[in-house]
This record gives C-alpha cells, structure tokens and sequence, in this order.
C-alpha cells in the first residue's frame, strides 16, 4: 500500500462522497459550539425546518462571553446575556449537552474538548472558531468553520471540503530552559510568515514535538492557524494515550484496548511523502516576543523592534510603520525596554494547567511591578481553576498581586468586561496580536506563559531564560 | 443565497495586507444573534474615529477622513481590492456577512485565507486570487481613475479591465456552479442521505467508541 501521511489517512478516513473536481463531503465526528458563531445557525435550521443529523456528535459550551468575575447574578452587557442565553435556548430545544456558565465542566471550548475526552484520536473535530486547530494535537483531523458551516454540520454531519497540501514541520533537539511549546510556535510563524500555511494541512514532527505534553502539543497545534494553516496535528504516542485515559467520555473497558491499538496507527508512515517540509532546531530558538500588529511580526527577546527603513518590499514596510504607529514603538528599541500596563495569562493557546504551574514558577514569592495595573490569572476550564487551587496555584498567583479568575476566554478578545483600554500595553499569552484585539486601541505582545510572569514582575519584558 | 453571474462594479482599493476579520468587523458586534445589518460597522475602528457599540445607533459618527471607504470616489463601489492573505484570524462569518451587507460583491487579492475564503463562497461573495503583479496593476489604476470599474464574469472566470484587457482567475468547479445558480450547500449534500448513512453504519462497527 502507498506510503501516507497522517493527513492522507484521517482525510481518507472520513470521504463519504468525492465530486469530479475533487471536492469531497467529508463526516464530522465531533462538532463543538459555542454561542458566538452559532445562533444565526440555529435560526437557519429552524427556518428551512431542518433537524439535527446526529445529536450526540455536539458539545456546546459558552466561552467568549462569560464574566471572568463572580457569576452569581448572572452578565451584566445585556447583549452578552442575549447570546449566552440564546446558546442556552438553542441547545434545549435541539438537545444538545451543554456544559452552561455554571457547571464545574465550562471552559474555553479548545480545553474542555481534550480535557472531557470529547476530543479523541482519528476523529474529525469542528468548531466555529478558528483555534479549533489546537484538536490536532490528538491526531485529529480539527478545524475552524464559520456559521454557515456550523449549520451544515449540524444539519448533515458532513461538510463540503478540498483536500489541502500536506506540510512537514519537524522540530528537532531538546528546549533550552525558558524556551517552550509558545516559543516553537512563534518561531514557526516567524518561519512561515502569517500566510505561509495557506491552503496546508501542517504536520508537526521530530524529537522536540514528542518531548512535549499534551498540553505543549495543543499551543502548537493551537497557532497553526497564525502561520494560515486551517489545520495542525501531531501523530499518536504515548503521551496521547497516557492524557486520554480516564478522561469521562474517553472509550472504557474493551473498547479502550480496541481504540488504542487504533490510534496506534495514527501516524505518518515512514516514506510518506509531504509537499513541503521545513525544519525548526529546537536548540537555537530563544523566547519569542511580537513588536507589531500581525503574529508574524515577532522577534527573540534579546533583539530590537525592527526598522521599516531597511525592508526593502515597499507593501511590508508600509506594514511595518503603520504597526509601528499602533503599537507606540520607534525601530530599534530593545524588547527588554518595553514597559507593559497589563498581563494577560489564559486563552485557548496558554491557559491549561501546565501553563498556569510555568507562570506560577516564575511569580513565586515576588510581587507585581507598581506600573502593571492589572495582572490577570485565567484558568482554560472549571477542571483547570479545581487542579490550580488543588495545587495551591492561586495563592501564589494571588499573593504576588494577580486576579484569579473564573474560566473562559477573557481579554483574548476582549469580548466580555476583561479588556486593555485605548493605548495600553499588554504581555499576552494569548494568540493575536491584531489591532483592537484586546480592546480598542490595545497594544498586544504575544508571549509564553513565564514571559509573561516575568514580565508582570519586572514591569517591562525581561529574558526568563535569566530569571531566578 | 444570491447568484453571482457578472459584476460591473467600482472598485475600492484598500492597501494593506494581512486584513484580519477582526479590523473587517470587531468583536463586539459578534454579539449578535443576526445575520444582517453589519455593514455600517464594517472596519468600524479604521472607518469612524471614536468607539462602535453594537446598540449605539451610527449616524452622526464621526468619519475617519482618511480611510478609503469615507472617500467619495469610492461610493457605491462594490468590488474591494486589497493585498495578500486577506481575512486572515479568526472564523467569524460575520466579516463576509458585514462586507457583503455594505454592498461588496467581489474582493480581489493576490491570496486569501482559507476559513475566510470559504466563507465568503457561503455567501454570495466571489473572492478573486490574482498575481501580485496583476494586483498592484489594478491598484495603481485604481488610483489613477477615479470611478475605476472592473467587470467580472464568473462563467467566463475573467476580470475585464477598461481598457478590454482581461486577467483569468481559478475557481474550483463546485463553488462555482454552487455560485452561478445561488444554490444551498445543505440541500445539495441531503442528496446523500443514503451514502452519509451508510457511512455512520461501517464506521460504528469499526470504531464504535465514537458513536
């Protein structure tokens, strides 16, 4: 039999029908909803009369718009109230599970999938969200939908769908101390550019990639889609099947040994043949910071922001400056010189409890620096925030003057009352850099969770590889 | 969803690459449980120099003079010219829904990203790849002539320029024919009942953990 991919064999695994031209319906297995990009969905069933193909295939939960402070007396935005209550609704009336703002089970949709065993090896995963990458950390085959597509699925357990190219990262030798998975993945962008991913499936590979945890592997796969590749994944081992044991919805018993004598066989084969490849040594990289406005825009923590003036393409450098000019930077600060106004620790990319014991490490016994004025500590999901204070994690966090708050998406969007206002700095462990995304006129700096510790203690970014 | 047979539209030029759906319509009008009624929010932040809300009526905003879409040689324009990887970040459909709202039926660019192209087909907005030297044509024409049209023919696959030169443009046959004829996705994969059926069948005795 031919040599295949990881990508070839879950995409063969799942045509249910081929067009002449190559367009394929594809079923999906697992389709996540959250309440922003799904009522107009549900308002489309309801009037062509559609019903839902496969109800048990769903799993909802609110996640962008929930308050991250006490949730006793419900949202306060009233339009905010509207979606989480209309996803309430929506999942009533058509059955759907929903872990709703108060269960112990609700999070960020891209950590209660893996987290509850929802997400499983060799399935298809979607979502209306275009993180819904981070899946392919478990060797699924998971991307990003809009709304039309959410009713689709919906409606049929299918979506139409063009095969994509298969792309090869593979990361090779061990980190150095202070460099993590955020970092790989930076570099990755910084690498391919914002759109060198574009119309590819990326594998990621080598000895670095299976060192790291699940959790590691999902802020990987997590921002494949900034380096515009719909979808990232990493193949089956041992740390895969370790992670899923015990999950609730994870397969028990006899069906267990079944599944993972299958997931097994999720991998590339070894002469499979991919149309690019690039390669990433894990021992070079340093911790990453972005300067500008695109994820694309980054540059090692020892470096200076970047000077238009020498970029020779005219459309880059009129980019440059006008990130520039949003960010308030002039070329050829140094990063370590960048004071921040507010840290962001959380997101589906760096909220996972590994990310919140890193950054916890780093805060440990010190305090927030007197020019931060905000310092936010996001657990991903219920379970997160549970293992945190198991651990003793919001104390440390507490202690050195951050907030500990309740799970859900936060000021990575900004979508709820958790937001930069205009012209405030922030060192983010989230996944966009965009203008406005943190709040309009928000200056954005991607970072790693122990970046972004640091950077709250020291009130300006500092080299974590140094920290002590 | 409405056809898209041939266009002749002004086209508005807007120079920048790596658009995000974030700038194309911000967050806070996600809050929404329609479908319609973004487009006076489109770019809302580039578009009007204070702040959008969602309930905040827009007349009476204040415009951002320099923005491409407030000048007045781009009124009515209907097909968006811009640089590559346009509608890069986040999935959210209402970028296309908020363009397509404004009165946009084209966009042209020298790449797009996937969810967001795949979107715009969902709606009756015909994203049109073009080489980068084709692109920077039309913008300097753009620039050169105020009320620049373009006429694109999507049977034909030609953007037609005023001059009667035409540049070809790719476009996969089943987005095309769904375009052409305005046809809805989900009606036509109900088509295959049978198949998806008989796919859940095989697939639950061979991996039934997932059923």
């Amino acid at each position: 039999m031919a040599q295949q991919t990881l990508y070839d064999k879950l995409w063969d695994a799942h045509v249910v029908h081929l067009e002449d031209d190559g367009t394929a319906l594809i079923y999906i297995d697992r389709h996540l909803v959250h309440e922003v990009t799904s009522p107009q969905a549900f308002e489309g069933l309801r009037v062509a009369g559609r019903k839902l193909w496969r109800i048990s295939a769903n799993l909802a939960v609110a996640d962008h718009n929930v308050p991250t402070t006490d949730r006793s007396a419900g949202i306060a935005d009233p339009v905010s109230r509207l979606q989480v209550d209309t996803l309430d609704a929506n999942c009533r009336d058509f059955g759907i599970v929903e872990f709703a703002m108060n269960d112990p089970r609700q999070g960020i949709v891209h950590v209660i999938g893996p987290e509850q065993g929802a997400t499983l090896p060799g399935m298809t995963v979607v979502c209306g969200d275009s993180h819904t990458s981070t899946h392919g950390a478990f060797a699924c085959l998971a991307f990003g939908i809009g709304t039309s597509e959410v009713e689709h699925a919906l409606a049929t357990q299918c979506l139409l769908q063009k095969k994509s190219r298969n792309f090869l990262i593979d990361v090779d030798g061990a980190l150095p101390r202070g460099v993590t998975a955020k970092d790989v993945a930076l570099a990755v962008i910084r690498r391919l550019g914002a759109a060198g991913g574009t119309g590819h499936a990326v594998e990621y590979a080598g000895s670095t990639v299976r060192a790291l945890s699940m959790e590691g592997r999902m802020t990987l796969c997590n921002l494949a889609i900034e380096a515009g590749a719909r979808t990232g994944m990493v193949a089956v081992d041992q740390t895969t099947i370790d992670y899923l044991k015990g999950r609730p919805l994870a397969p028990k018993g006899e069906a267990w040994d079944r599944a993972v004598a299958h997931w097994r066989t999720l991998r590339s084969d070894p002469q499979a043949k991919f149309d690019r490849a690039e390669t990433i040594d894990a021992r070079a990289l340093k911790p990453l910071v972005t300067w500008g406005t695109s994820p694309e825009m980054v540059v090692s923590v020892d470096e200076r922001v970047p000077d238009p003036d020498k970029e020779k393409d005219a459309v880059r450098r009129e980019g440059m400056e006008r990130a520039l000019v949003y960010m308030g930077l002039k070329p050829n600060t140094a990063i370590t010189d960048i004071r921040i106004d507010k840290v962001f620790i959380g997101s589906c990319t760096n909220s996972r409890i590994e990310d919140l014991r890193a950054a916890a490490g780093v805060v440990r016994g010190k305090r927030v620096a007197s020019n931060v004025r905000l310092a936010l500590a996001v657990p991903g999901s219920g379970p997160v925030k549970k293992q945190a204070e198991k651990e003793g994690l919001d104390r440390i966090f507490r202690d050195a003057g951050f907030e500990w708050r309740e799970p859900g998406c936060s000021m990575c969007l900004a979508m709820n009352a958790d937001r930069l206002d205009p012209g405030e700095r922030c060192a983010s462990t989230s996944n966009r850099n965009f203008e406005g995304r943190q709040g309009t006129g928000g200056r954005t700096h991607l970072v790693s969770p122990e970046m972004a510790a640091a950077a709250a203690i020291a009130g300006h970014f500092v080299d974590v590889r140094n920290w002590r | 969803m409405e056809k898209f047979t041939v266009l002749h539209g002004i086209v508005a030029a807007l120079d920048r690459a790596n658009v995000d759906t974030d700038a194309i319509i911000p967050k806070q009008f996600l809050k929404s449980i329609n479908r319609s009624g973004f487009g006076p929010n489109l770019f809302d932040a580039w578009r009007y120099l204070d702040e959008g809300q969602p309930d905040k009526p827009n007349e009476g905003r204040p415009l951002n003079p320099d923005f491409v879409l407030n000048q007045p040689r781009y009124k009515g324009a209907s097909v968006l010219l811009a640089r590559k990887n346009f509608g890069c970040g986040s999935s959210r459909e209402h970028a296309p829904w908020a363009l397509v709202d404004y009165g946009f039926r084209a966009l042209i660019a020298p790449s797009f990203a996937d969810i967001f192209c795949s979107n715009c087909y969902k709606n009756g907005l015909l994203p049109i790849v073009l080489a980068e030297s084709q692109v920077d044509r039309l913008f300097h024409e753009a620039a050169a002539f105020p009320g620049y049209r373009l006429r694109i023919d999507l049977a034909r696959q030609g953007v037609e320029m005023p001059d009667g030169a035409t540049s070809q443009f790719d476009s996969d046959p089943f987005r095309k024919y769904c375009l052409l004829n305005g046809l809805d996705d989900i009606g036509l994969t109900l088509r295959h009942a049978e198949k998806i059926r008989a796919y859940e069948e095989k697939r639950k005795l061979e991996q039934p953990w997932l059923f």
